[in-house]
């Protein structure tokens, strides 16, 4: 018991810590420029398929460089050259776009690497065991990818806290008129943040490829997780994001592990399965997982539409 | 009277949707020259700073400094000199005094006139609070820092809509004598008040707005003396 507890919650802070990654470009994206940025995940599979590619020709390390540099200049170029254009037609316009380059995305991945999964492996450099919990050998590369994670978050906190373009983009969240006013140059900062935004989230993707199925779908089967990230977090919030990260990477992690079931718990003091709920008796949590994500969505939108840390009304 | 305007604004258009808000607005501003538009509400006078400042899109001739900044971008058009403080102060609230004051300044920015310590010394109670929050602030230190954030951009007009809006007349005597003390370093400032709280006081000239025009021209004393102009055009 004390096994399975311990190996999820590194699993789950690992798997919260990437989809924090992830969030975080796409809640400051929000905050930004007030669109949901439907393509994120896009740039997180970009950023898994540069990786391999990459990897495969200059190996592991380069890649790991420049998979995130390339996935975020194109996601720098996106904002310059096609959101900017869209913008002036409105928000619907904008969140069609980026609906749209979802597609573009996906359908380019697939005519270049195809629809089966690609063979994007842990570098031998990494595939060792970290260390033995009870009996579970923990890889080393999880430990790496939490690290990474971790040293990132770090970073993107002291940029944001520290530096004079913290500041800026701090300012630029809630007032972007005012302080083009005060002679900065907004869309510039709104190109770096699309940028960095995309670029971590292609960060992910590198180094979450090798340890998951690195694959044409991998966008579409993520992209919806990470929504329910910034919804639970609060759109636009970078705390609530990080706290949604976690939670939900906790959660997850924990339901897929657990076994339990309502025979499992009321079976002691009722014999049989009531006629009402006969198909959920024998349910385990892990069976129905996939769902208290979204479980987790509806009950916030009902109960606290600004999610948890959220203070905007949208 | 003193060569050629700093700013010049000739015939200036501004719509909101589609209804005519400047109708050709004439201005000139020459520097070290404090002037005030006055006038009731709804007349124009916020969307005449605000299309100078491309805030709104304007149309007809901007000069400032000799070079045409209407059609510029807002961070262009602050980049030439110009600044900014608009009614609503637009203080960043989750950044503390200090933080404020740094974001005045421009990107690229070499030299100042400005220093953080001189606006302290201006008013001394954002020294004390620099480490503040802005958003707890009282409505005139808010007003006093959203002027000195301004200020640290080096600017060689300062364009302030409505600074002393809900202020109290202690609060209301020091914006107008921070305001001489700033004019005095050789900044250029173009008022905006509605109520006639400082503008006679702290003006070399003023203009009159009415229905998106200029309506009058003249000295405080000049104003005085028209009863007619004050009685059609500013009093309720």
């Amino acid at each position: 018991m004390l096994e399975l507890v311990s190996v999820s919650t590194l699993n789950g802070l690992l798997y919260g810590m990437l989809l924090f990654l992830m969030a975080s470009g796409l809640t400051l994206i929000f905050s930004m420029m007030g669109v949901l940025n439907f393509a994120h995940a896009s740039f997180y599979m970009l950023g898994a398929f540069f990786g391999f590619q990459l990897s495969h020709w200059l190996g592991f390390w380069p890649a790991f460089v420049l998979a995130p540099l390339a996935a975020g200049g194109i996601g720098a170029l996106v904002e310059r050259y096609g959101l900017r254009a869209v913008h002036r037609h409105g928000h619907v316009a904008e969140l069609l776009f980026t609906f749209g380059l979802t597609f573009v995305i996906q359908e380019l991945v697939q005519m270049v690497w195809g629809k089966l999964p690609v063979d994007y492996r842990v570098p031998p450099s990494l595939d060792f065991t970290a260390f033995t919990v009870f009996s579970t050998n923990y890889p080393a590369y999880k430990m790496f990818e939490l690290a990474t994670a971790i040293a990132i978050f770090l970073v993107l906190l002291a940029v944001l806290t520290r530096t004079r373009i913290g500041l800026i983009i701090q300012a630029a969240l809630t007032h972007p008129n005012m302080v083009a006013m005060l002679g900065h140059n907004v869309p510039r900062i709104f190109m770096l943040v699309f940028g960095v935004g995309t670029g971590l989230a292609a960060v992910a993707g590198v180094i979450a490829g090798p340890a998951l199925v690195t694959q044409s779908d991998m966008a579409a089967l993520l992209g919806p997780i990470l929504f329910v990230v910034i919804v639970v977090g609060g759109l636009g919030s970078l705390a609530g994001a990080f706290v949604a990260s976690l939670l939900i990477g906790l959660v997850q992690t924990f339901a897929v592990a657990s076994n339990a079931s309502l025979a499992g718990v009321l079976g002691p003091i009722m014999p049989g399965a009531p006629a009402a709920i006969r198909d959920l008796w024998d349910v385990t949590v892990a069976q129905v997982a996939p769902v208290v994500p979204y479980l987790l969505l509806v009950m916030i939108l009902i109960l606290r539409p600004a999610g948890l840390l959220g203070t905007r009304d949208t | 009277m003193r060569g050629e305007a700093l700013l010049k604004v000739r015939d200036l258009h501004a719509y909101y949707g589609k209804s005519h808000i400047l109708q050709g607005v004439d201005l000139d501003i020459h520097a070290r020259e404090i002037v005030g538009i006055l006038g009731r509400n709804g007349v124009g006078r916020s969307t005449t700073l605000k299309a100078i400042m491309g805030d709104v899109p304007p149309q007809g001739s901007i000069v400032f400094k000799g070079k045409p900044i209407a059609g510029l971008k807002p961070y262009e058009i602050a980049c030439c000199g110009l600044g900014y403080v608009p009614e609503d102060r637009c203080i960043f609230p989750s950044l503390t005094v200090a933080q404020n004051l740094l974001l005045g300044v421009k990107s690229g920015q070499k030299t100042s006139r400005w220093t953080v310590d001189d606006t302290y010394r201006l008013f001394p109670q954002l020294a004390e609070r620099a480490e503040t929050p802005a958003g707890v602030l009282s409505g005139g230190e808010q007003q006093m820092l959203a002027i000195c954030r301004t200020l640290m951009g080096d600017p060689e007009l300062v364009m302030i809509d409505e600074p002393t809006e809900g202020l109290s007349p202690q609060m209301i005597e020091r914006v107008g004598d921070l305001l001489k003390q700033i004019a005095e370093r050789n900044i250029a400032i173009l008022l905006v008040e509605q109520k006639l709280t400082i503008a006679l006081r702290i003006s070399h000239r003023l203009y009159v707005m009415g229905r998106g025009r200029v309506v009058f021209e003249g000295t405080p004393a000049e104003l005085r003396d028209n009863e007619a102009v004050r009685r059609e055009w500013l009093q309720v």
